[in-house]
């Protein structure tokens, strides 16, 4: 009788206690990262950037080299990377929603709209996770946070913010697309938008967004977390694929004005 | 040409003088009075395989050289005083995380919007306030556009050396001048390749650059070392000059930057009606040349302070000299350049009040 080994641990995954919640998707989300760095035999090339919040800590579990960016901006601090490196290195950076949407949202715009080469990981759990639970620049309409208990108030507070579609209008990208850890299903369909982007890395700007959970912020177990973010994030951020080589939206063409100045 | 003498502009000739040191990542945003140095930058690096890059903000670029030092690049980004002050928080993080870059602050008047002129009331931030926790920065304060050449090679092998963040602190006078100047021979300096991230390698253990110590006790250790190098710091890094002392003269004034120059002229007309006047010169603003001052001041009577500021320096030399002798102040603020005249009316006073 032979034994066949059906599940194994990923081998850019550390041996590390992982410090995340029970439930929360950012352990999913580390090991698809792994796992695409593993499957293109990239390890000893890869540069990681982890942002402040729950994941500053993401250097503890993916095995490569990694710089911690100081918070929001994991994204000018990759470009640093990006620009003093050799080419043939790979570079990503994993970002929350707190980080990238909120007091990040200079630096990711503009390494967005330079065409910066790299992979960028949003996790979207419309919450602050690691502060204790307070309301993002994604946490939907009426939701209750630490700092809106009386559940979002878009009128004071504003709508939350579609980051894949605000991206979207750039000419520069070359993927930008969103997923979500809600279930297996979804969860093998975001690795294989998080592989395209990496394989297109080189060309351009790369955006994976995953719609993830918080169980501890929301208050909720971690099945009913899955069941919530299907019913509730999924309309306001549908998972598609915005931009991909051979699907670029018209106002990316190429634009030659002619203006002659201070010549 | 490394020994040919050309005249050049104070900020293009800081912006050379980083890509003769081996500098070929320059990231910046402009802003008044120091868009020379990034303007230079964009045509120059390209021509010796180098990269500028204009950022979207300081607080970016201070965040794309925090990036670019963790390979093990020289990288230099360059600002003005409010932009120092957006940068401040970044500066934090480099000497959190032990990394080399080279920033360079030409002052301009402040509080807030201030004004576009020279000032040197950034003294205090670079010194003792710039960025949170517990952290020094060491300061090179050039007089001369060739000083600056100088201090820019010499700013680059102690940010590697320290393996932290060095400052050359100039103001809007030094960058718009222009003056004669040697240049030393382009030099190609290979990355580090010990501590840098530049991806996993069997023959090193990972590499994470990072300022995070959650455990209180790891985070203590951690200061504690960084201060172990500040505290060499200020064993070996202190720079300064000593002028007209030989004579002991009873009235020491300090003044660094181009403030000291202008004080120079000012000495050496009042040595022409007779007065004995020294001049004592920091150019480390931090280290600050303690050593240097007590020999200075220890045969004068009197120590008097001319800064660009409203009085930020003066408060190092007191806390130096303490109450052993009178240590006054007179300075001009706003980016109001002091004239000879006036200063020589301000030294005068001092000998009317001896």
């Amino acid at each position: 009788m032979t034994e066949t080994l059906a599940f194994g641990r990923t081998p850019l995954l550390t041996h590390n206690y992982m410090h995340y919640c029970p439930g929360c998707t950012h352990g999913v989300a580390h090991r698809l990262v792994a796992e695409v760095i593993d499957e293109m035999g990239i390890q000893d090339r890869t540069i990681g950037v982890s942002p402040v919040g729950c994941a500053v800590l993401a250097y503890n579990y993916i095995d490569v080299d990694f710089i911690e960016a100081a918070h929001g901006r994991a994204p000018a601090a990759a470009t640093g990377l990006r620009r003093t490196l050799p080419p043939d290195r790979y570079i990503f950076a994993y970002q929350g929603d707190g980080d990238l949407a909120s007091i990040g949202m200079a630096e990711i715009v503009h390494a967005a709209n330079r065409g910066e080469k790299l992979t960028i990981i949003f996790v979207n759990n419309a919450i602050y996770g690691m502060t204790g639970g307070q309301m993002a620049p994604t946490t939907l309409p009426g939701m209750k946070t630490t700092t809106s208990p009386g559940g979002r108030d878009v009128a004071q507070t504003g709508h939350p913010i579609r980051v894949c579609e605000l991206l979207d209008t750039l000419v520069a990208p070359v993927f930008i697309a969103r997923g979500s850890l809600s279930s297996a299903k979804n969860t093998i369909k975001a690795k294989k938008l998080l592989r395209q982007a990496f394989d297109l890395q080189h060309q351009g700007f790369t955006f994976v967004e995953l719609l993830s959970t918080c169980p501890t912020g929301w208050g909720l177990s971690p099945t009913d977390s899955l069941a919530w973010l299907d019913r509730n994030m999924l309309p306001f951020f549908p998972t598609k694929t915005f931009r991909e080589p051979g699907a670029m939206p018209e106002h990316t063409a190429a634009y030659h004005p002619d203006l002659k100045v201070r010549d | 040409m490394p020994s040919q003498k050309q005249l050049m502009k104070g900020a293009e000739a800081i912006a050379e003088a980083a890509i003769r040191a081996g500098c070929r990542h320059f990231f910046g945003y402009p802003i008044t009075p120091q868009n020379e140095i990034p303007e230079y930058m964009s045509k120059r690096l390209p021509e010796v395989g180098g990269v500028y890059l204009q950022a979207e903000s300081e607080v970016a670029s201070i965040n794309m050289i925090f990036g670019g030092a963790s390979t093990g690049a020289r990288v230099l980004t360059s600002s003005s005083s409010p932009g120092v002050s957006l940068m401040s928080e970044g500066a934090s993080y480099l000497v959190g995380a032990e990394l080399p870059a080279v920033i360079v602050n030409i002052m301009r008047g402040g509080p807030g919007l201030g004004d576009i002129a020279p000032s040197q009331s950034d003294w205090s931030m670079m010194t003792k306030g710039w960025g949170h926790g517990d952290k020094r920065y060491i300061s090179l304060c050039p007089a001369t556009v060739q000083e600056a050449v100088d201090m820019m090679s010499l700013a680059f092998d102690l940010a590697e050396k320290y393996r932290n963040p060095v400052v050359l602190l100039g103001d809007g006078l030094l960058g718009q001048m222009m003056e004669p100047v040697i240049f030393p021979a382009l030099s190609e300096i290979a990355p580090e390749q010990s501590w840098a991230a530049r991806g996993k390698l069997a023959t090193r253990p990972r590499v994470i650059v990072r300022s995070l110590y959650l455990d209180p006790a790891e985070l203590e250790r951690h200061v504690d070392h960084l201060y172990d190098k500040f505290a060499r710091m200020e064993r070996e890094e202190p720079r300064a000059e000593t002028w007209m002392c030989d004579d002991e003269p009873p009235v020491l004034v300090c003044a660094f930057g181009t403030v000291a120059r202008i004080a120079k002229t000012a000495i050496g007309k009042l040595r022409g009606e007779g007065l004995r006047v020294g001049l004592w010169r920091p150019m480390t603003a931090w280290p600050f040349p303690v050593e240097s001052l007590q020999k200075a001041a220890a045969t004068s009577d009197r120590l008097l302070s001319i800064e660009m500021n409203k009085g930020q320096m003066v408060e190092d030399i007191r806390a130096v000299i303490g109450h052993d002798k009178p240590v006054g102040f007179w300075g001009r603020s706003g980016g109001m350049v002091p004239t000879v005249d006036e200063m020589m009316n301000a030294i005068r006073g001092q000998f009317a009040n001896a």
